[in-house]
């Protein structure tokens, strides 16, 4: 069945210098897409985790798991479309805010719990963490206010329950 | 024991069982040669142009079964190495490329002959490492070798930075390896073993398409025995030529663009299709959409990724051909021929391959037809890329892996002849015939000088129609006859070149001189032996089925008025 969606899959690999490299080369030359990719250690200093979110239908994924399980630096490849997850995106925006606008972004920042965790006479910058969709939703609604920059860390993500990556 | 880096990398070649080395040095290389100096437990065969040494490095893989290993230095030495290791790659050969790199203080600094070879080589190897510790050397040594040799082979590149070359190490030797993301040992599911059992059983009209997979995990005998039980007809692909020995009644030749025409209709009117150790190419399906459009399809491979990657399959076996065959022949019982052996058996002999009555040309199909008849199944054949190729793999009958040597996926011209050097080293007591173009030959030619020094008897039997033939085949139907860049008629007098070299070196013009020539080769034991045959310029090869198209567009012979 041909439906382009987006998934996420999670890859734990070697943290070694170059395995970036490894699987962002491998994405790029297969012709897959990346809509967003975060990296980081885990609790095992020696193992990384990418969580990484794709576009494609199901032969492209099928495709991106089993080609990026062959790279010898990555240890697992689990697929996240099919089981329920917890996710979160963490994004920070600065946007226009004189003396008039504080206040109605003050209570859009209050509705979506996030923080004002930087002000100036002109600005706000707002911590907001959530969803991939709650971050787009309180982005367009600061958009009216001006927004001056967005910087977002891209999706992480793990499996709900006690099953881990791992496992 | 105490060594430098450049001794414990040749001492743990050794004691992986590394006898020969296809190479070159150069400037931060020269601690590694200076570790082979003197020994004699493991030598280094003098190439002279990198991309000679790979090639050699995957000859002698191919015709061994073995691990081809290939040294190179920095740079430009690294980046010579290139070609090879990517032939390698796309055709799953095992090779280890070893390169010098820069000190890793000068690393990232643009220094004298610096490249980033790992980064070059990330999309063409398997796997690759650079070197940082000298204590990680005999490690990575032994894990490359693991890892080129195992699974779906495949070539890797060790980098080393002079520094690591030069530094102490108490070497021990490396005898376990323990990698945690590569477990090639699959463990075969059993149920598919019984579906595809099943879909045996119950098809009417099966063919088995077999690929390099089978080579490469000695699975002939599992192979024949299936074929001889079930009257199930083999058809190959290019790399899966020996598979099944070709003067076998079962057996169908090549499949595909250049295929026989009776293994494309095989393929094509079956209703199932048993793909062992192959991966679908498109020179082998062409329209995907029309590619055994009837049929059920079973897919043996080692390679998870290759089940379903452009042709989706009823069922789906994952793991060494051989071991899948020797399950499933415990399973499969016995058929006897059908009006389906008889249909195919009846398309063999109305599209059987015949050579060209024609007196007056010299045409390349029947040199070959000739070497294949000559050399009786028994020697070694290695092509160049291009008519020469597909000629061979049409006219030349195989009877035995490993005896087929040919650049399938990335289709290297200049291949042939430095890989027939690595087949003739590794395998001396075996007759070894290069079969190229002058198009070809002249991209490597230069290896004439180590086969020479190393007395090598190799054949090389030369089609020479002055001109880059499978081009020129394609302007002729495709191109309406515009010959661009094709016309190499200004070229060195191939006989007086193979003399120069040290090499015995004869011109053939006319087909009644054939057969004496390539006798009088085959009779010179001391130093390669060249003929320059120069064939008819026109000649094309057929059957065809244009790229992209089926076998509704095959063309049998040369269309009316081209």
């Amino acid at each position: 069945m041909k439906r382009p969606m987006q998934h996420t899959i999670t890859v734990l690999v070697e943290n070694r210098p170059g395995v970036l490299a490894r699987v962002s080369g491998l994405f790029a030359r297969r012709g897959f897409n990346i809509e967003s990719l975060a990296v980081s250690i885990t609790d095992d200093p020696t193992v990384s985790r990418m969580t990484i979110v794709v576009t494609g239908d199901d032969s492209t994924l099928d495709q991106i798991n089993k080609q990026t399980w062959k790279l010898i630096d990555v240890i697992k490849v689990v697929d996240y479309s099919e089981i329920p997850i917890v996710e979160r995106e963490l994004a920070l925006i600065k946007v226009t805010a004189g003396v008039e606008q504080r206040a109605p972004i003050m209570q859009i920042v209050d509705i979506f719990q996030g923080k004002i965790i930087d002000i100036s006479d002109t600005s706000f910058t707002i911590e907001v963490t959530g969803g991939i969709d709650k971050v787009d939703a309180m982005e367009n609604l600061l958009k009216p206010y001006g927004i001056m920059e967005v910087v977002r860390t891209g999706k992480i993500a793990m499996a709900r329950g006690s099953h881990t990556a791992m496992s | 024991m105490k060594m430098n880096g450049a001794n414990a990398l040749i001492q743990s070649l050794v004691d992986h069982g590394v006898e020969i080395i296809f190479g070159i040095p150069g400037g931060v290389m020269i601690p590694i040669y200076d570790a082979l100096y003197g020994r004699k437990d493991i030598r280094n065969m003098l190439m002279r142009h990198e991309q000679g040494a790979s090639h050699a490095a995957d000859g002698y893989a191919r015709a061994t079964g073995k691990v081809g290993v290939c040294f190179a230095t920095s740079g430009p030495g690294a980046t010579n190495l290139v070609t090879g290791i990517a032939t390698a790659f796309m055709d799953s050969i095992p090779m280890l490329a070893v390169t010098a790199q820069v000190s890793t203080t000068a690393l990232g600094k643009d220094s004298f002959q610096e490249a980033d070879i790992t980064g070059i080589t990330l999309p063409v190897t398997k796997h690759n490492y650079l070197v940082k510790d000298v204590n990680d050397l005999p490690r990575v040594i032994a894990e490359a070798l693991y890892i080129a040799g195992t699974g779906r082979p495949g070539p890797v590149l060790v980098d080393i930075p002079m520094d690591v070359s030069l530094a102490e190490i108490d070497y021990q030797p490396v005898t376990e390896v323990n990698i945690r993301g590569y477990s090639p040992h699959q463990e075969i599911d059993e149920t598919k073993i019984d579906e595809a059992a099943e879909l045996i059983a119950g098809a009417e009209k099966p063919v088995i398409y077999a690929g390099g997979g089978v080579i490469a995990s000695g699975a002939a005998a599992e192979l024949l025995e299936l074929s001889d039980r079930t009257h199930i007809l083999v058809a190959t692909t290019l790399l899966g030529k020996g598979a099944i020995p070709e003067e076998h009644e079962h057996a169908l030749g090549m499949l595909g663009m250049h295929g026989t025409a009776y293994a494309n209709h095989a393929v094509h009117e079956c209703d199932l299709l048993i793909a062992l150790g192959a991966r679908f190419d498109d020179r082998v399906t062409g329209k995907l959409a029309a590619f055994a459009r009837k049929a059920k399809v079973i897919h043996i491979d080692i390679d998870p990724a290759e089940i379903d990657k452009t042709v989706s399959v009823d069922c789906a076996v994952i793991g060494d051909c051989k071991e899948v065959l020797q399950k499933l022949l415990k399973k499969v019982k016995a058929r006897p021929e059908t009006d389906w052996n008889k249909q195919i058996m009846q398309w063999k002999s109305e599209f059987a391959l015949q050579c060209p009555a024609d007196a007056d040309k010299l045409l390349p199909q029947c040199v070959i037809a000739k070497v294949s008849e000559m050399t009786k199944g028994e020697a070694i054949v290695v092509t160049d890329v291009g008519q020469n190729q597909m000629f061979s793999a049409l006219y030349h009958k195989v009877s035995t892996p490993r005896r087929w040597l040919s650049s399938g996926g990335l289709g290297t011209m200049g291949y042939g002849f430095p890989a027939a050097i690595g087949a003739q080293v590794g395998c001396p007591d075996t007759p070894v015939f290069v079969i190229c173009g002058d198009g070809g030959f002249q991209m490597t030619l230069q290896e004439l000088a180590p086969a020479v020094e190393h007395k090598l008897p190799i054949k090389i039997i030369l089609l020479n129609n002055r001109v880059l033939g499978m081009v020129r085949q394609w302007q002729e139907l495709f191109w309406n006859g515009r010959y661009s860049g094709v016309d190499i008629s200004v070229q060195p007098d191939f006989k007086m070149l193979a003399e120069a070299y040290g090499a015995v070196g004869m011109r053939v013009t006319k087909s009644s001189e054939v057969e004496a020539a390539i006798a009088k080769a085959m009779e010179v034991t001391d130093r390669p032996t060249l003929i320059d045959f120069r064939t008819s310029q026109d000649e094309n090869v057929f059957p065809m089925i244009p790229a992209g198209q089926s076998i509704e567009e095959m063309m049998v012979n040369r269309p009316k008025g081209s």
